[in-house]
Order: structure tokens, then sequence, then C-alpha cells
């Protein structure tokens, strides 16, 4: 697979020129990855689960391990999406963290400040989706609102104000939105319940907000 | 008024101010512009909702100039 020239791209690509620059069609090659390999976790614990008890009935306990494995297995795979977006501890000092939401607030429009001042996360809309960015990841909802990636992505000083590292991560994904998705790192791509159930609730609303415009975004490309 | 800022530990830092008619600190902002530069860092201006661009020579007329580091996956 040839990888396309840099270009006027971010300039951060060029650490990692290898990949190929992410485009609607491997989106979707990596959302059929993701389903194929939920899939093929789930389908035989479930299907031994179910032998199990079908050829002994007294192996009803081991049965329940089988289901419980492929329960768990998803649910950590969500919860390592989930985490990129998860509010930390800020490590800045409160003058700092208050200075750098001020910038962010210049940034970005009254409804992603308002949204920020609840859930911590700014929505973006942008060409692949709606963008909810935090200050160590970012979760990207597709048009039509059921299908999220969460991509780990940072600016490379973590002691930062968490206003300032949103804003990092808010002026790359604007200045080359595919390469900003080529240079993060993708923990999980999903259907947006499983992720919106391992948020914490200060968070959801932003997730909410980031599917309702994920469905806007879709009704336009189809009008 | 046009601003070059960096963002920093301290949320940001304003590294210098200028005025198209004013050569001393138009020429101060250049300096200041390609110091940040030679530390690592992109500058970036706003062109219109939801778009930005990484500037590689100061530019005098943008209203706000944002020095920022580089990202990477995490």
């Amino acid at each position: 697979m040839a990888t396309e020239t840099l270009g006027e791209g971010l300039p951060e690509r060029q650490a990692v020129h290898w990949r190929p620059l992410v485009d609607e069609r491997r989106l979707r090659h990596k959302a059929t990855l993701w389903t194929a390999t939920t899939t093929a976790h789930v389908v035989p614990f479930v299907a031994a689960g179910a032998a199990l008890v079908a050829v002994q009935p007294l192996a009803a306990p081991v049965s329940l391990v089988a289901l419980a494995h492929a329960w768990v297995i998803p649910e950590l795979y969500a919860h390592r999406g989930a985490v990129v977006v998860r509010p930390k501890a800020p490590r800045a000092g409160a003058e700092a963290e208050r200075v750098s939401v001020g910038l962010l607030g210049d940034l970005i429009g009254h409804e992603a400040r308002a949204l920020h001042a609840r859930t911590g996360l700014v929505l973006e809309r942008g060409a692949l989706g709606a963008w909810l960015v935090g200050p160590a990841g970012a979760l990207l909802v597709r048009p039509g609102g059921r299908r999220v990636y969460c991509w780990c992505v940072r600016v490379n000083d973590p002691d930062l104000p968490s206003g300032d590292r949103i804003a990092h991560l808010v002026l790359a994904l604007r200045t080359d939105e595919r390469g900003f998705a080529t240079v993060a790192n993708l923990a999980f791509s999903g259907a947006l319940w499983r992720i919106r159930r391992r948020l914490p609730k200060s968070v959801r609303p932003a997730l909410d907000a980031g599917a309702q415009a994920a469905r806007a975004l879709d009704r336009r490309a189809t009008a | 008024m046009s601003r070059l800022i960096r963002m920093d530990h301290t949320g940001h830092t304003t590294l210098a101010e200028w005025t198209a008619d004013d050569p001393e600190a138009v020429d101060a902002a250049v300096r200041a512009f390609r110091a940040e530069l030679d530390q690592g860092y992109f500058g970036m201006v706003s062109t219109g909702e939801g778009k930005a661009e990484q500037v590689r020579d100061l530019p005098l007329d943008a209203e706000l100039v944002i020095m920022r580091l580089p990202i990477s996956g995490g």
C-alpha cells in the first residue's frame, strides 16, 4: 500500500510516514476489522458455553465462565477506548488552568465553550464526522452517530494546563483532519453505546452532542 | 493590534504585539516568531470557522498567531 506524499498537511505526519493517510475508505476498513475481531472473540466463547451445557448440563459453571469471557473481552476493548477522554486531575496550577481555558474559549464557539465547561470535551465538526477533543485523546463520531472511533493523541508536554492541551489538538485537527487521525493511535472502534456506558456520567452529554452533530452531518450529506 | 502568543505552562504568554505601521514592533515580532520556530514550535493562525493553517513566516495581517508544540499518538 503506497504512502501518500506529505504535502502541506500536519508536519507531525513525518514522524509516522509509514502510515497511510486516513480517509473514508480506511476508516471503513478499520471498522470492519474491529467488528470482525470482536466477533472472533465473542462467538467461540458463546458457542463453547452453549455446547458444554448441551453435552453435559453439569458443566454449566464452566459454560458460565466461557460466557463471562465473551462479555468481558469486548468490555475491556471499550474501556480502553473510553479511557482516552476520561477526565484526569490537572497538573498545572489553578491560574494556568484558568488562563488556558480562556484561550481555548477564544478559539471555539459559544456552543463548544458551554459543552467544554460541562464535560471537559470540545466538539468540532469535521469532514470525517463529529470530533470530541479532550486533553489526551479524541473521539470521532461518524456521520449517522452510531459508530465511534477513540484516538489516543496528545501534545508532547503532559504538564501543560488542560485548556492548552486541548487547544493544541484542536488547532492540529483544524489544520489537517485526516493527518490528525493518521498521527493519532486508534484505541477502539465500535458502537457508540459501548463507549457511552464506559464514560463517566459527566462526560456523556458530550458524546450525546457529538452523536447529534454526526446525525446532522449525515442528513446534510444525504440531502 | 496583532498578537503573537505561545501556549505554555502559564496558560499562554504574549511574546509580541505589533501593528503593520510600526516597523520596530514588526521586527521584534518576526524575531520572536523565528526564535519559537527554532525551539520546535509551530505557528498557527485561524483561517475561518473550524479551520486553521500552519505558517512558516509571521503573517503580519493576522490578529492572532499561536505557537503550538508538536502532537503525537499516545
